[in-house]
């Protein structure tokens, strides 16, 4: 028996990725989650953040909003934003910090708006350094 | 009789329109590549989003209170219809396909006394719907200056079907599209995206899932049913372009052949009149020589 569950990463443009994997850590809305096979039927939204495919070479994906579903041992992840970390030009990350920040001091936002710009803000400052 | 430089003239002509029919193609063949692949990496989102709507929808326990974008406003009064047309014509039955589809349906929603409203994308179905449904077009999109449609585009249709739906504008909504089969069928569609389509549910109805929501559950219908509209719009926005470049490429195909046949049968008038005034010549010489 193999500890592996399929990922599926479809965006509108198309599927991004199709693989199977033992792990997966996604930035889902009320914090980090794990998911390992034979996880509960689960469906949730994402923050900005990581996608981490842990196999025996880590990938990481940047996102900013998707959905999520696992079910039968296959996670699904609907995203428009995802962006393999490695693909990612340095010079527009700078300009997508600043971008997010201007966005950040209009205090007309909702506190969700904010809660998100803010994990945003956060990895992308990560993945700079 | 026409004469024979009508005939070359003739000729001339269908020989380049002919030339331009055929360019038509090529350009039409080259695009349909581009946008089959598109329509065809754009499916599986936006198969995978109704199907987690429509989980989602078997979990709900109170319809009740479930959101009206899913459920409906629980009337069947207003309609609201979104006909998605493209930009350009000469594209063989492409748009009309879609405007007659359309029409019977507005024909059965009046003559049921119901009320209608229609969104218009694309200015040939415009064109065609307001000759006789005009007063009904609450709106009109175009998206002739964008080469490829995004999912932008979508979203734009997206929001102000939900804007119109939250002010209580419509109880059903039907998008009309074209449903890109192949490069000679496109099959002409209409789908209610409001509230969400249950038919399909028969279908893996064995699989039954208690989720885990996070966060709640109607937080995230919330968040995923306009999510899900703009989608559903997009794909049929994918469809649409896929078809309508297959249709034209047949179209101008066809067009291309006819020309052809035409120029063959014009030819064949042109060599046989010109053959008529040679004998016509040669009994006069002939004629002229005896009598002497």
């Amino acid at each position: 028996m193999s500890d592996k569950f399929t990922l599926e990463i479809i965006s509108p443009d198309g599927t991004l990725l199709k693989l199977e994997t033992p792990e997966v850590v996604i930035p889902s809305y009320e914090g980090e989650m794990g998911i390992l096979k034979d996880h509960i039927p689960l469906i949730t939204f994402l923050r900005p953040g990581l996608i981490k495919i842990k196999d025996i070479k880590e990938r990481n994906f940047f996102v900013e909003d998707g959905t999520v579903e696992f079910a039968n041992n296959n996670l699904l992840i609907l995203t428009s934003t995802a962006k393999e970390l490695s693909v990612i030009d340095q010079s527009s990350i700078q300009e997508q910090i600043t971008a997010a920040e201007k966005e950040m001091r209009d205090d007309s936002l909702s506190d969700k708006k904010k809660y998100l710009l803010s994990y945003k803000i956060n990895t992308l400052k990560n993945i700079n350094q | 009789m026409p004469s024979l430089d009508d005939l070359k003239k003739r000729i001339k002509s269908v020989k380049s329109t002919q030339k331009i029919t055929k360019a038509m193609k090529m350009v039409a063949a080259a695009k349909l590549r581009k946008a089959q692949e598109s329509a065809e990496k754009g499916r599986p989102y936006s198969q995978k989003m109704q199907n987690i709507i429509l989980n989602l929808t078997k979990s709900i326990n109170d319809p009740q209170n479930a959101p009206k974008l899913l459920v409906g406003t629980g009337e069947d009064r207003k309609y609201l219809c979104v006909v998605l047309t493209a930009d350009r014509g000469l594209c063989g039955g492409f748009n009309s396909n879609i405007c007659k589809l359309a029409k019977t349906n507005f024909k059965k929603i009046l003559g049921e006394g119901k009320e209608l409203n229609i969104i218009t994308v694309g200015s040939k179905g415009h064109d065609q719907i307001k000759r006789e449904y005009g007063k009904y077009v609450i709106k009109k999109f175009s998206f002739k200056d964008k080469k490829n449609i995004s999912f932008n585009e979508a979203d734009e249709v997206g929001k102000e079907i939900i804007t119109l739906f939250n002010q209580n504008k419509f109880d059903k909504c039907i998008i009309f599209y074209n449903n890109f089969k192949n490069v000679i069928t496109q099959i002409p569609q209409a789908q209610q995206i409001i509230p969400t389509e249950t038919k399909n549910l028969k279908e893996n109805n064995d699989e039954n899932f208690s989720y885990e929501y996070e966060p709640e559950e109607d937080e995230i219908l919330e968040d995923l049913l306009p999510k899900n509209i703009s989608t559903q719009v997009f794909k049929a926005l994918l469809e649409n372009a896929a078809s309508e470049q297959g249709s034209r490429m047949t179209a101008m195909d066809n067009a291309t052949r006819n020309a052809g046949d035409l120029v063959d049968k014009l030819t064949i008038d042109y060599n046989r009149s010109r053959q008529a005034s040679i004998t016509k010549e040669l009994i006069e010489i002939i004629s002229g020589a005896e009598s002497l």
